[in-house]
């Protein structure tokens, strides 16, 4: 029976964390309230949610972020697959992806003139002027929370007119692309070949049909 | 359904295409599908339809019903009986609203629905046009699919989308929703294709021999296997290839409600019902065996009771279809992913012909402590005052298990699920998941169009059937034959039992008063009787069988009895109490 106790003894982490859920879909309307209703109707909280083309042309791709454990992030994806436009889920904690958020601030040039000390605190965080105008100017920077985060807090002093950060992107480190694994689904037959079945080899991982 | 598409074009109609509206469209497309008859309710905005359907009456029979609910409630009797999709008309607005309850029924029970509803004209979505709502949002959570249809020349595609989620992998509900500009809209029809695959829907999980490979190692190995079987079983047409797992492996197997009818009551293997309600033995024994297969069920909180003391010494094998059931409630040991039809005979060849003759034995001692201690009095009661199983008892005696039994839901439900026969399999058709009080008049009416040559009772209590009363209406006008019982205890009996259980007898709104239902009965023009003594009994219940047609019986029963054995909430399945 030593083939099951592997499997049977691993434990998930209890604890929350972020966890990235990238989803693969078509393009549909009513898509995006019909994924996000799988969360709110267990009261978990999106913390991002990013919607973009994918890799391939009529492909989209979700990029959500909450703070669970993965036993509930594991249940949740199966719920997201279970959808009849996603094709695929999957979920990773941020150590498996590359992921950025961009955020703008908008502050009074006068001050940015004025004192010296803040262009270097921009300059320091990577920011970059996009709008330069007498009366405000408009910094974009890209980068993970904590940075954009620390940014705000350093600009209130200085008169931080406006604020806004986008939803997170993250890119799956190890992911060799949707294109195999769109044409095993175009097939009407699945194939023997069990690509679709990771999970089984790797059950803790990845979630699969 | 999908032997017997029709070609209803000619085929040089279907090449150069036909100038149709989109509701005819529409009906064409249902004709495709092999649908016979349409459970619905008109309005503003589905007037096109109905309009088209006047040309279609002698090819599609549709049922006229009271309230939208009443009609998708017979779209899922229909389905339950039959196997076929259901198809439910309702307008927009309103009557879209009022399939809800219905639409989360279907998909918690996994019923195959399509579900059409008008919409308001195109250019007025998003107004608060009359009667416009927005079904799709409404909608989302309680169908497995939905969609909006805004110009007719996509119907045909989206109808046979519908009909293949509908029925495909784990079913469900699905609605249409068409808004009125693209059912009156003309267009090239070029015939009506079915679906067979979406490139983003994988209906059935591939099978992985290997994991069926270890399942039949755990249960070679078994010194106290145990099956648990669910609707998987019906819904996969595998009663045969379940039967013939269970006696070549000698397991004693136990069903949910929904699962009931796939092998005989009376199978030797056949060791009852699972759950709150349900039989001694399985429940007890459920925390002593060492390999639990669970069957096509997912491991509802009614099966289970408390879930970190359920079944923590066995070993769990888990066969479904659909693979977000798996390791949701119970953590399984072995996963096998599939329909059941395909996966049972591969592990009933890998796994040895056995007998588990002690193990069974525990089961029968159980049986019989709870037949002394329990069932005896229910259904052969001394006392004065009726008992619901004393009813059941006698159809039992008198159909020997070939009728449908349609029920509610409560007190009445739960005692006909545990004493009824079912012989046959789709023999039980209730609201399982979701709990539906109303759902078994209109339930019944769908399940005698399903299955128009079987009996079909709906058991009701005194509360459900005054829920959707108005569908005797429809009886009433298409002639349904439906043997109605109405078990009158005058009380919200299963409310009622909790509040004396748990709440110190506080009987806080669960004193209920009816109508004289003979009466109402007649006045629907259905005959009925109203019993309350023992030696009418047998006599009304055999004269209703002899009616042609449906019959309203209604039996008062004792006011104060309990449903036992009861596994109470946030208790262990071991916990069960006799009384």
């Amino acid at each position: 029976m030593s083939i099951m106790s592997d499997q049977n003894q691993k434990e998930t982490t209890p604890e929350k964390q972020e966890y990235n859920i990238t989803v693969y879909t078509e393009n549909q309307i009513g898509l995006l309230s019909r994924i996000a209703i799988i969360f709110t109707r267990r009261k978990i909280n999106i913390d991002s949610l990013n919607t973009s083309p994918s890799e391939i042309e009529s492909i989209h791709r979700f990029n959500i972020v909450i703070n669970e454990t993965e036993d509930v992030v594991r249940k949740v994806t199966r719920q997201i697959e279970k959808q009849v436009e996603v094709l695929k889920v999957y979920y990773h904690t941020n150590e498996d992806v590359i992921w950025q958020e961009m955020a703008l601030y908008k502050v009074p040039t006068d001050t940015i003139a004025e004192k010296a000390l803040v262009e270097r605190l921009l300059r320091e965080n990577g920011a970059r002027a996009v709008l330069i105008r007498k009366d405000y100017t408009v910094f974009e920077t890209t980068g993970h929370r904590s940075e954009t985060d620390s940014l705000i807090a350093a600009l209130q002093p200085f008169g931080l007119i406006e604020f806004v950060r986008s939803a997170r992107i993250a890119i799956i480190k190890d992911s060799d692309g949707f294109n195999r694994k769109l044409r095993e689904f175009e097939r009407i037959e699945p194939g023997q070949e069990p690509v679709e079945n990771e999970y089984l080899n790797d059950r803790d991982k990845v979630f699969s049909m | 359904m999908e032997t017997a598409q029709q070609e209803v074009l000619t085929e040089q109609e279907a090449s150069s295409g036909i100038e149709l509206t989109g509701s005819a469209a529409l009906l064409e497309g249902l004709l495709v599908e092999g649908v016979d008859t349409i459970f619905g309710y008109p309005g503003g905005a589905i007037m096109p339809i109905y309009d088209a359907l006047y040309d279609y009456k002698e090819k599609l029979n549709h049922i006229l019903v009271r309230h939208e609910q009443g009609g998708i409630h017979a779209g899922q009797g229909y389905a339950r009986t039959s196997g076929k999709v259901g198809v439910v008309f309702a307008t927009s607005g309103p009557g879209a609203t009022n399939l809800v309850t219905g639409l989360a029924d279907a998909q918690i029970d996994s019923t195959p629905l399509v579900c059409i509803t008008g919409q308001v004209f195109a250019h007025l979505l998003g107004t608060d046009a009359f009667q416009e709502i927005d079904v799709i949002n409404i909608t989302a959570p309680v169908t497995k699919w939905n969609y909006q249809v805004t110009d007719a020349t996509e119907i045909p595609e989206i109808l046979a989308k519908a009909f293949y989620i509908a029925r495909s992998g784990r079913p469900g509900p699905v609605l249409i929703d068409i808004t009125k500009n693209a059912q009156i809209q003309k267009f090239n029809f070029q015939g009506y294709k079915p679906c067979n695959h979406i490139r983003s829907y994988r209906p059935k999980p591939i099978v992985r021999k290997e994991y069926i490979e270890q399942a039949a190692e755990l249960i070679n190995a078994a010194k106290k296997p145990f099956v648990l079987w669910g609707q998987g079983v019906l819904l996969g047409s595998a009663e045969q290839e379940f039967r013939t797992f269970i006696e070549k492996t000698g397991i004693p197997s136990a069903w949910t409600i929904l699962g009931a009818g796939a092998i005989e009551s009376d199978h030797e293997l056949n060791v009852g019902m699972l759950g709150m309600h349900g039989n001694y033995g399985p429940n007890v024994l459920t925390n002593e065996c060492d390999v639990l297969i669970a069957i096509g069920m997912r491991f509802d909180d009614r099966v289970t009771g408390r879930l970190d003391k359920y079944a923590k010494q066995a070993k769990v094998i888990h066969l479904d279809i659909d693979p977000a059931e798996i390791d949701k409630n119970v953590q399984t040991t072995v996963p096998v992913w599939g329909d059941c039809k395909e996966t049972l005979p591969i592990l009933t060849e890998l796994c040895e012909a056995k007998q588990h003759t002690e193990w069974l034995e525990k089961f029968r001692s159980y049986q019989k402590e709870e037949q002394t201690q329990l069932i005896t009095n229910e259904l052969f009661p001394t006392s004065e005052e009726l008992t619901m199983g004393e009813v059941i008892q006698i159809l039992n005696e008198i159909t020997k298990g070939e009728a449908v039994m349609v029920t509610d839901v409560g007190q009445h439900q739960m005692v006909t699920c545990r004493y009824a026969k079912f012989n046959k399999t789709r023999s039980n058709v209730t609201s399982g998941g979701l709990g539906t009080m109303g759902f078994a008049l209109p339930a019944a009416i769908g399940a005698k169009y399903g299955a128009p040559d079987r009996t079909v009772f709906a058991i009701i209590g005194d509360g459900g059937v005054q829920m959707t009363i108005q569908e005797l209406g429809t009886i009433m006008q298409f002639g349904v034959d439906v043997k109605i019982i109405v078990l009158n205890n005058q009380f919200l009996g299963m409310v009622r039992q909790w509040q004396e259980l748990f709440n110190e007898r506080r009987y806080s709104f669960v004193d209920i008063t009816s109508p004289n239902f003979v009466k109402v009965a007649e006045a629907y023009g259905i005959p009925g009787t109203s019993v309350s003594k023992r030696e009418d009994l047998r006599t009304a219940i055999e004269s209703m069988l002899n009616t042609q047609g449906s019959f309203f019986l209604e039996v008062m029963v004792t006011k104060e009895n309990n449903v036992f054995p009861m596994v109470p909430q946030g208790c262990s399945v071991s916990e069960i109490r006799l009384k």
